[in-house]
């Protein structure tokens, strides 16, 4: 029982980022706008977010300030995503190459900032924000084991934000009117659809949950940042491809991956994978192959937006 | 034709544009960042290669052979409407290959071994690219999304085989492959006075040239580019585009391959080194091949201005700077680039006015 325990309470440290940040691609995909410079704005948000960490706290500590870094680095993830939300809409520009542009741009700005000001690459920040038991839900049977211990708030601000999310593109105006914009936005703007309005909320939306998503993976597994997120923006859209675009199917893929992440990084502290006589570079293989077979199977109907990646251009219509 | 050329002559200021725009905006980093030393340390940009004489042009060519290849490859895939992401994983697979087979297959005689070592590389590539391609063509699989999971694949992959065959323990990384596995010097290092500078530059010139011809000048090259343009059609004008699409990036891959058998038989004292990082190249690649417009000719120019640029920050760190300046100011021109709309506007309009002066003038 334990065992299953431990691999929940891991499985949730590498799903709620990949999570967050593919519904934020969702968000700027189902306005039309492909956000490939996910993995940049990540490191963005890490980047500020964790700084704000290092430099508060000394004077303050403790869950207060890990939300005001979450949101600091949603600020700042929002308004670096203007840059490619300017690029892809104003300028209707090629949106894999503004996208690949913030990429590169992101870890060379932290990497040269954090040398220029402290000297070395690393940011380093004291983890006081894990919490070996929830009060009161912890002491629940079973769940309180799987889902109140060994775990940390980001947990419940992702799945906070995944429902709402997932709400406001279902449920809402705004939400049928985003849809509109990456389906056909033609369509949308004869009836009165402002479209580079819709298109930019996307980008801002996906912008800020990539650099929330952003310090979201950095804080649970790390207690420095070195510039990177180790390709969880790419992974994200991967999850985001394999959840054919659907807040739901976003969920399960983001799981699915997440459990096979941990399984593959954990495997040494769960007994029978680890006496399989398997080396630890074929565990680390095993999410991507899966996930390579899974998709063989699943993406024969692709559901991606019509619009996607195309500038909309009234005269065109 | 006159119109064809003003086009070509719009484009290709545009480009200039986005060029300077990113190494003003790197300027102004340099000035924020430590105002005293901006103007020495950008100059050291600027100059790049030229600072140490022949030299530094031979390691300018140095950086930008594998970066070329890489740029190829995402540039190929690119004609045929594919985003070529897995380049790096590509480019690790070739690297072992070239490798493996320069440690281990020390009974082929000199001069061959080496172009073995090559087609092992080329061969390793275009197997890892054929994976994509045939998820894509078959399966509807979006390339990119496979792109990035063999990408990771191929790292731990390389990883493996690497602890598992050629292993150094005390250094965690390869071997030295054998001397009849390196590149030759041909001369070069003479010439760029001990620069690293190989062979390796004039084989990815040779496949420069060999893409061009590809693309321009066949049949298949053509059918390639038509799949890109617009998929539909060339299927109603009965091409094949499964094969293409197979074909376009197991090329690609090849290229990509090839590229890391070039930078690793280098003799310069590069090995693989076992880490959990997918190979930069592959990344670097994507901004060659948009900085070049996925142009063979244009990829070969932005590997070199790369490449350039890349000696000019070490250069810089003399004078206190961090070299990820040039990582952003090659972000800040690929960023230019894509608002290439912006600029044509801009160039269009200042060729009106100058226009319309004219008209004038001969009016009066």
């Amino acid at each position: 029982m334990n065992i299953l325990y431990f691999i929940i309470q891991q499985t949730m440290y590498f799903a709620i980022p990949l999570l967050i940040v593919a519904i934020g691609g969702m968000y700027a995909e189902r306005s039309g706008v492909i956000n490939i410079a996910l993995e940049g704005i990540m490191v963005m948000g890490a980047f500020v977010g964790i700084s704000f960490i290092s430099i508060f706290q000394d004077s303050m500590n403790g869950q207060l300030l890990l939300i005001l870094a979450i949101l600091v680095s949603g600020v700042v993830g929002g308004i670096f995503s203007l840059l490619h939300a300017f690029a892809s809409i104003n300028m209707k520009a090629d949106q894999t190459i503004s996208g690949t542009a913030l990429n590169m741009f992101a870890p060379a700005f932290a990497i040269y900032v954090a040398r220029m000001v402290q000297g070395t690459q690393q940011i380093a920040f004291t983890d006081t924000f894990y919490i070996s038991k929830v009060p009161v839900l912890g002491d629940i049977p079973v769940i309180g084991d799987m889902f109140f211990k060994n775990c940390y708030i980001i947990t419940y601000i992702g799945i906070a934000i995944y429902l709402v999310a997932a709400y406001v593109i279902k449920n809402t105006k705004y939400g049928l009117r985003l849809r509109a914009c990456g389906e056909h936005p033609g369509a949308a703007d004869s009836v009165g659809v402002n479209v580079a309005k819709i298109r930019y909320s996307g980008v801002i939306v996906s912008g800020v949950l990539a650099g929330i998503g952003g310090i979201v993976f950095v804080v649970p597994t790390s207690t420095n940042f070195n510039a990177t997120v180790a390709g969880y923006g790419f992974l994200a859209i991967a999850v985001l491809i394999f959840g054919q675009w659907r807040s739901n199917k976003i969920l399960m893929a983001a799981f699915f991956f997440g459990i096979m992440k941990t399984l593959s990084s954990a495997y040494s502290a769960i007994p029978f994978l680890n006496a399989l006589p398997v080396s630890s570079e074929i565990y680390k293989m095993f999410p991507y192959i899966a996930t390579l077979v899974l998709l063989a199977f699943v993406s024969k109907n692709s559901q991606a937006p019509k619009a996607e990646g195309i500038p909309y251009d009234k005269s065109m219509r | 034709m006159k119109k064809i050329n003003n086009e070509r002559f719009v484009g290709l200021s545009a480009s200039v544009l986005a060029i300077l725009c990113g190494l003003l905006f790197g300027f102004i980093l340099l000035l924020v960042t430590n105002p005293s030393q901006a103007v020495n340390g950008f100059l050291m940009i600027v100059q790049g290669g030229f600072t140490d004489g022949m030299k530094g042009i031979g390691d300018v060519l140095y950086y930008a052979t594998p970066i070329i290849m890489t740029g190829l490859s995402v540039g190929f895939a690119f004609k045929t409407g594919l985003f070529n992401i897995g380049a790096s994983g590509q480019f690790a697979a070739g690297a072992f290959a070239a490798v493996f087979v320069g440690i281990k297959w020390t009974f082929l005689p000199a001069g061959i071994h080496v172009i073995v070592c090559l087609i092992a590389a080329i061969l390793a590539g275009a197997l890892w690219g054929i994976v994509p391609g045939l998820l894509k063509a078959y399966f509807n699989v979006s390339e990119v999304i496979s792109g990035i999971m063999m990408n990771y694949i191929g790292m731990s992959l390389v990883n493996l085989l690497i602890r598992t065959s050629i292993y150094d323990q005390l250094k965690n990384q390869s071997l030295p492959v054998a001397e009849t596995a390196v590149l030759s010097k041909m001369g070069l290092n003479k010439v760029f006075d001990g620069a690293n500078i190989n062979a390796g530059i004039i084989i990815a010139v040779i496949c420069v040239i060999l893409v061009y011809i590809i693309l321009e000048k066949t049949t298949f090259g053509f059918e390639l580019k038509a799949c890109g343009l617009n998929t539909n059609a060339s299927k109603y004008a009965g091409i094949n585009e499964k094969r293409n699409i197979v074909l376009s990036i197991v090329i690609a891959g090849a290229l990509a391959g090839l590229g890391g058998a070039l930078l690793y038989l280098a003799g310069s004292g590069k090995f693989l080194q076992v880490l959990d990082v997918v190979a930069p190249e592959g990344f670097a690649g994507i901004s060659v091949a948009l900085l070049g417009s996925s142009n063979p000719i244009g990829i070969l120019f932005a590997g070199l201005f790369i490449g350039y640029i890349t000696v000019g920050g070490y250069n810089m760190q003399l004078y206190g700077f961090v070299s990820e300046a040039i990582d952003i100011i090659i972000a800040a021109i690929v960023y230019c680039g894509a608002l290439s709309l912006l600029f044509k506007t801009l160039i269009y309009k200042f060729q009106m006015k100058k226009r319309n002066k004219n008209n004038k003038k001969e009016e009066a």
